[in-house]
């Protein structure tokens, strides 16, 4: 896609395509985040093992699509400032909705400059409160707090299902059973292959790797 | 009033006497001790007597700076504050773009290097402190073995890598005697937490609410707790006895 130049200054056209897919499933005690591993533009397929679901602290992990460059730039950027308020704070956990919000934050500093092209989903675990949250953001900030959601051209085909299969009280493994539902979806019915998926569960313990179709090791 | 006036100047017999007097202000401040083992790096620091109506959690003189790199300091406390600040921000900001942790000897090079320009800028004054930095070395830069470092860097802006050092306190000249003394190489770490002991104890009130003790070790980095170092403390106060008498023996006899 074309970079302009108008009157000196650079812009750029919207180059997040909504390829890629992220889902989000909370339940009871945790939050499941699962998203494609294709790293893709244009025709060309770079890899399929890519892991974007990014642990952001011990007890949040983010799953971020976009283009490579900002995915990258933008979720390590916030790891190191959330590890930089751990330090400075005698290691006081910084809450899932904090984290949330000083993302909203920098997304929406950066929207009239330069925008991350980046929509996530935020997952964490407050070991204070002994719940879990989920948080749906996109590129021009747009924060809430949901009980599952999706990012991509994939919210088309699977909000409905989850919108079905979700309710109160989920265990982890059903909360697992409703992403694996809307990745078979895909399968059917996305033009876009995707054949591997990471699926990650934030709880209690931390933030761990249920499944992957790809080893992501040498990313 | 111009700002841009350097504050501290050289003397006509080539002395910066603002930087001195910053060590002065080291001086007035409490002991830390620091004392590098075969496999860890013993932190010891003067804990004064607090108010009454003071939370002790708050009076924090070992600090981490990063996951790997832990900080002791003696000195003016808010000018750690800041400095400390800068280098917490500083060990992120190395980590976001090599993608690989900060050596101690990079942030101690970054610390010295920051007090360094409060001596040679227009309208600041030098940053009262001394620290000593605790950590272990990258083990794929020597032999896939992590070694202990542990660094000081003073008011001047020097850093320098040290087996055993002392900072603060009116004392700390003949407590660096105590350990050039008594310092061996390759000591396990409870010789090495004795020695620290041992050391800050020329100083300090007997008893461990007086003392804290950080051991920093390969794999994570620990406070000891207040029983365990009543324990060395007492463990090191008979010898100092045993040693007492015995010499009173040798010279009765």
């Amino acid at each position: 896609d074309a970079i302009t130049y108008h009157c000196g200054a650079l812009s750029q056209r919207c180059i997040n395509s909504k390829m890629d897919t992220v889902f989000g499933v909370k339940y009871d005690g945790g939050v499941v985040i699962a998203a494609d591993q294709g790293n893709a533009r244009s025709i060309l397929m770079y890899q399929k093992n890519l892991d974007k679901v990014v642990p952001l602290s011990s007890h949040s992990a983010l799953g971020i699509s976009g283009p490579n460059a900002d995915l990258v730039n933008f979720s390590e950027y916030i790891q190191k400032n959330i590890a930089l308020y751990e330090l400075s704070n005698d290691g006081m956990k910084l809450s899932t909705h904090a984290q949330a919000n000083f993302m909203r934050g920098e997304l929406a500093a950066a929207l009239r400059r330069g925008p991350y092209q980046v929509n996530v989903l935020l997952g964490g675990y407050d070991a204070g409160t002994e719940s879990s949250s989920l948080y749906f953001l996109d590129y021009m900030a747009s924060l809430q707090k949901v009980n599952y959601g999706c990012q991509g051209h994939a919210s088309a085909f699977c909000l409905s299902i989850m919108d079905r299969d979700w309710n109160e009280g989920l265990t982890e493994d059903e909360a697992i059973a409703i992403v694996e539902h809307c990745m078979k979806e895909l399968e059917t019915r996305f033009l876009i292959a995707q054949p591997n998926f990471i699926i990650k569960v934030i709880d209690k313990d931390g933030v761990k790797t249920a499944k992957f179709g790809a080893d992501p090791a040498d990313t | 009033m111009s700002y841009d006036r350097a504050i501290t100047v050289f003397s006509p017999d080539g002395h910066l006497f603002q930087v001195e007097y910053a060590m002065e202000a080291v001086r007035k401040g409490s002991t830390a001790v620091g004392v590098r083992g075969k496999d860890c790096v013993v932190l010891a620091v003067e804990r004064r007597a607090l108010a009454k109506l003071q939370d002790p959690r708050t009076i924090r003189k070992i600090v981490s700076v990063d996951n790997r790199s832990v900080l002791a300091f003696a000195g003016l406390t808010a000018d750690a504050r800041v400095l400390i600040n800068k280098t917490r921000v500083e060990a992120q900001s190395y980590r976001l773009t090599c993608e690989d942790a900060p050596s101690v000897e990079y942030l101690a090079r970054y610390i010295a290097r920051t007090q360094q320009k409060y001596t040679q800028r227009g309208g600041v004054r030098p940053f009262g402190i001394a620290t000593l930095l605790a950590g272990f070395s990258d083990p794929s830069a020597e032999g896939d073995v992590a070694k202990p470092v542990l660094y000081q860097t003073d008011p001047a802006g020097t850093h320098s890598n040290w087996r055993a050092q002392v900072i603060g306190g009116r004392n700390a000249k003949s407590l660096r005697e105590f350990l050039e003394k008594n310092y061996e190489d390759d000591m396990d770490e409870e010789t090495s937490v004795k020695l620290a002991v041992q050391c800050l104890l020329e100083v300090v009130d007997s008893g461990a609410k007086n003392m804290e003790i950080m051991i920093v070790r390969a794999d994570g980095r620990a406070f000891m707790e207040e029983s365990a170092v009543d324990v060395v403390v007492k463990k090191v106060e008979e010898e100092i006895e045993a040693n007492k008498d015995a010499k009173k023996k040798s010279t009765d006899e």
